[in-house]
């Protein structure tokens, strides 16, 4: 077909895309003389499961803010210069830096040429050259294991043994994942089986990460709610997973129990003492337990300190060490890195089921690998700069300001939040997430559910239309009927934090006033 | 606790030790929570040959070499997946240069990089959170990527438009094919949803057919015809299936993994009118679109064909097509970058697709950063531009000539006739097997193809993929092997692999 057809094929079609857009092309088709039929691939005939999946984090308030942004960059009057993303865990957008000695590696391995550069230090090259030696080629650019490269999970392995106190691990049982997200979905999928009252439960907590909720929807799982107590600073209470397990026990088959420590979106940190009763629990109820454990370098709260859920499980004999199956999760994108686009994770797996294992390297062998940048990220994560080596210092200078800035916003969000009245608000122990719960007045209510909206969702919306700051309604991460929270990052830096907390504040003031 | 735990290290290893250990200690003996027969019975049936038991044994194999174990051969090499990198190919320069400054901007001070270089780090570190790769991207990509790889697709489909909104990036194109299958299945028993693809097939398909519970609808390549489609057969296989469940789907990967044809826009055209016929939604794998060797064959892609057959098709045939930075002629497989283009989608399932796509937070931006590098490399009037052309075309040109040293030599053994290598890079030459040789594996409980596969990896070191492991004909065997070894170590493969069959054909007679 030469160039001018094409052309006119191009224009022919194009006439026709908009006809479609404009909700024309039945009675265009059929002027045409051609039968008009729906497509392949409509709401109705797509995978239900899927439509089932809801993900606040990035729903339709974010999806509201990007439009914001854009109008703002067309120049459009708002009552606000910019848009203050607030809703996601996402440090370096919020302009935290990368850590250098990260960086420095990533370059070297990203352009091995750079070997030769004296301008880089003598640790990160020595880091970058051990990374390419165990990729095929030397280069990043070849598939890996799809368990992950042998040396970076040796180095996981050494990482968790420090970590826990000289507990062992085997680099076996470790697999690196693209971000905690894949490898927390990859545990669900195997976990899940049986139809009708057989079919398999996990319990997840109330508020929950959203990841959760949408996975067991996409996999058809049955969700079993247990509840945070937010009166004790969001503790967990066995006496309350005990009764979430007894009447899902009703419908379904409990298998596994989910625990997200430190909290997202509730900031808690859990004792010791409590993990302990989590363990029994499990043991006692024969539950998988899943311990997503991304944010354990993020604890701020003074008296609370990480307890990894592997590190209690060995401590308390081979009753339960030898027995209790249990997954848990790291990434690369929280702590005192927030490097999320690189999608880094691991995950180790404890008292696994040998044949299971070798499913769980068939399934994960299907995607090939997790990305190997996010895997040498990894790497240096677990096993960063030592006392001696040249970057120790600087590493240590980034790292510290890193976490001390955060556990800094922690109590100012919390102190600022509690001094408006109708918000209160937990510490914030840990992970990087306030969790205020809202009042709003019973006028404002009537007018979300007028409008079939959710009244914390009304709320947030309000909220980034006249102040063009972006949270998530606490409905999108579950909360006790008839409470409404909002989940807010303590991200932004300090002057940044303090001004948006200020906008917070008035405009909740004005929000109640205007609905009393 | 010291001593708890000093208790737990001594019984953690035998396990059968452990087991009744605990009987001793008063505690009732138990099953694990998840075992083979309580698992996601979907994920059991999941089979991925390109990484299965022989990868496994190849692994085993070098670290025994390591150990010193003495063996036939003094290295393995691994001829099984498409991982150029791994087979000494070299990284492109210039993608290397802007993922270093992308990763540490401090070097855009350093002049040892090419301005153009610097340009694109520039553009793509502007387009991220905080200016840092280090922040999560749009879900669907971002932006700025999207709309260059739909110039490039409007570039590669001579003007037609392509649109930002209607790419998506992915992490490798595995990950957008997996979603995409994701999206289509519904339905249980007769009516749940059947996906056509080819056999040989590339084993991601069956997998996550396998994984989704969808139903596997298998239509024959022709060997005979060079691994040409037929719709005659496209027709059979179709009226078969419509007795069993919903065909939906008609999945095509062109250039052919693991087979290497390049389809004819004459035979895409009649599989677009198919597929319009019979109301399919068309997936195009076309990760391997500028890998295309033989004289007389070109790469077209499923989109320009389809919209220079008119608005009759191209405003109605649903499609997604796929591409990668892992193949054609930069392999950098490990970044995971990709994106799908959809077309003619309804917009309430986009929106169901962005939302699907968000739960994942985003495709990793280094990967995102490389495919913004492959849409959109270096331009003749930049200072990057000849050395960029030298690398590509060396690399283009040495598989071209690999393709067909692996054709002609296999064909002058006596039991492997091999189909020219078109494109892609593979060879899925055709193996005559000996009665004795099947009989003798069926005793072993193995498929008469990996039983010679794994004969091959024990005496000769190397590592193929038997045909078994992407469907083939009744009564014929096959094996896929990369075309990527450096000329000189492809020339030793290819010997040790003629003399291997030779001896084998000899020992089984």
């Amino acid at each position: 077909m030469n160039h001018g057809t094409a052309l006119l094929w191009k224009r022919r079609a194009l006439s026709s895309l908009s006809a479609t857009r404009r909700g024309l092309p039945q009675e265009k088709m059929s002027e045409n003389g051609m039968v008009s039929r729906a497509k392949v691939l409509t709401i109705d005939t797509m995978n239900p499961t899927v439509k089932k999946v809801e993900y606040a984090v990035r729903g339709p308030i974010v999806q509201r803010a990007v439009e914001l942004e854009r109008e703002l960059s067309e120049g459009m009057k708002k009552p606000f210069a910019e848009v203050i993303k607030a809703n996601i865990g996402d440090a370096h957008a919020m302009g935290q830096q990368p850590i250098t000695f990260f960086r420095q590696v990533l370059a070297l391995c990203s352009y091995p040429e750079l070997l030769n550069d004296s301008t880089f230090p003598e640790d990160a090259k020595s880091r970058a050259h051990r990374i390419l030696q165990s990729c095929g080629g030397n280069s990043m650019g070849s598939y890996s294991a799809s368990q992950g490269i042998d040396s970076v999970r040796q180095d996981v392995a050494r990482y968790i043994e420090r970590r826990d106190g000289g507990v062992p691990c085997d680099p076996d049982d470790i697999y690196l994942t693209t971000g905690a997200s894949d490898g927390i979905v990859t545990m669900l999928k195997l976990l899940v089986c049986g139809e009708g009252a057989a079919r398999t439960g996990v319990m997840i907590s109330i508020p929950q990460y959203p990841l959760y909720s949408a996975a067991l929807a996409e996999l058809g799982a049955v969700q079993i709610n247990y509840y945070l107590n937010e009166e004790t600073c969001w503790s967990l209470d066995i006496g309350e997973l005990q009764r979430a397990l007894d009447e899902a026990r009703q419908y379904c088959n409990p298998r596994a129990l989910c625990i997200i420590n430190p909290g997202n979106p509730t900031g808690q940190v859990q004792s010791r003492e409590c993990i302990e009763d989590v363990i029994r629990f499990a043991a006692k109820e024969r539950l998988f337990l899943m311990a997503d454990e991304v944010y354990q370098d993020n604890v701020y709260a003074e008296g609370c300190q990480f307890h990894s859920f592997k590190k209690v499980l060995f401590e308390m004999g081979p009753e339960y060490s030898n027995t209790v199956e249990l997954a848990s999760f790291h990434s690369t994108s929280k702590c005192y890195m927030g490097e999320c686009g690189f999608r880094g994770g691991y995950m180790e797996i404890i008292n696994m089921d040998d044949e299971v294992k070798a499913q769980l390297t068939k399934l994960v062998s299907v995607r090939l690998c997790p990305p190997v940048p996010g895997q040498a990220l990894m790497d240096l994560v677990v096993n960063p700069p030592q006392p001696g080596e040249p970057s120790y210092d600087n590493f240590i200078k980034e790292r510290t300001a890193t976490l001390s800035a955060l556990a800094q916003k922690a109590k100012l969000t919390e102190q600022v939040l509690n001094t408006v009245q109708g918000i209160s608000c937990n510490p914030v122990q840990g992970a990087m997430y306030s969790f205020p719960r809202i009042t709003i007045p019973e006028k404002a209510i009537k007018e979300a559910t007028d409008k079939g909206q959710q009244p914390d969702m009304f709320y947030c919306m309000k909220m980034l239309e006249e102040t063009g700051i972006c949270l998530v309604p606490g409905s999108g991460f579950g909360q006790k009927d008839g409470t409404y929270h909002f989940r807010m990052t303590i991200l932004p830096p300090n002057d940044k934090l303090q001004i948006l907390l200020n906008k917070v504040k008035e405009f909740h003031q004005r929000f109640t006033q205007q609905y009393s | 606790f010291l001593q708890h735990v000093k208790a737990s290290f001594g019984t953690l290893k035998p396990e059968a030790k452990n087991m009744s250990q605990q009987a001793v200690n008063g505690v009732s003996h138990r099953g694990k929570v998840l075992t083979l027969d309580s698992m996601n019975p979907n994920v059991k049936r999941v089979e991925y040959a390109v990484r299965g038991p022989i990868v496994q044994r190849a692994v085993q194999i070098e670290k025994e070499l390591k150990e010193g174990v003495k063996k036939p051969f003094t290295e393995v090499i691994k001829a099984n997946i498409g991982d150029a990198h791994a087979m000494g190919q070299k990284p492109i320069t210039f993608l290397r240069q802007v993922l270093a400054l992308c990763s540490y901007p401090e070097l855009l001070e350093d002049n040892m990089f090419p301005e153009d270089a610097k340009k694109r780090a520039r553009r793509i570190l502007e387009s991220c959170g905080g200016h840092s790769i280090g922040a999560y991207s749009a879900s669907q990509g971002i932006e700025c990527i999207r709309q260059d790889v739909a110039r490039y697709i409007e570039r590669r489909d001579g003007g037609i438009p392509s649109s930002p909104d209607n790419i998506y990036l992915s992490t490798g194109a595995s990950d957008a094919i997996v979603t995409m299958l994701k999206l289509l299945v519904c339905g249980e028993g007769r009516s749940r949803t059947g996906v056509m693809i080819s056999i040989p097939q590339y084993p991601l398909y069956s997998a996550a057919l396998a994984d989704l519970g969808a139903v596997q609808i298998s239509y024959y390549l022709d060997e005979d015809k060079c691994w040409s489609l037929d719709v005659a057969e496209l027709r059979r296989a179709l009226n078969a299936a419509r007795q069993h469940c919903n065909p939906r789907v008609l999945c095509i990967i062109n250039p052919g993994n693991p087979t290497g044809q390049v389809q004819s826009r004459q035979c895409i055209e009649d599989v677009i009118r198919f597929a319009k016929e019979e109301h399919l939604f068309l997936m195009a794998d076309e990760v391997y679109q500028d890998n295309v060797y033989a004289e007389g064959c070109k790469f077209h892609s499923f989109k320009k064909v389809l919209f220079e057959m008119g608005p009759e098709y191209s405003s109605t045939v649903e499609m997604a097509s796929f591409h990668s930075t892992s193949k054609c002629y930069m392999g950098e497989c490990g970044f995971r970058g990709g994106y799908m283009e959809v077309i003619n989608m309804d917009p309430e399932v986009k929106a169901q697709l962005t939302k699907l796509v968000s739960v994942r937070l985003c495709p990793p931006v280094p990967g995102q950063a490389l495919l913004d590098l492959v849409v959109n490399p270096p331009q003749p009037d930049e200072p990057s531009y000849t050395t960029f052309m030298k690398e590509r075309t060396a690399v283009l040109a040495a598989l071209a000539e690999k393709a067909r040293l692996t054709e002609e030599t296999f064909n002058t053994v006596p039991g492997i006739t091999c189909n020219p290598v078109q494109g892609a890079m593979y060879t899925f030459p055709r193996i005559t097997l000996p009665q004795k040789a099947i009989d003798k594996a069926k005793e072993e409980g193995q498929v008469p193809d990996m039983y010679y596969c794994m004969r091959l990896l024990e005496e000769e070191g190397i590592c193929l993929v038997p045909g078994s492991g992407f469907g083939q004909r009744e009564g014929t065997f096959h094996f896929r092997m990369t075309i990527l070894p450096p000329t000189e170590k492809l020339k030793v493969v290819l010997q040790k692999i003629r003399e291997f069959h030779l001896r084998f054909t000899q020992e089984f007679s």
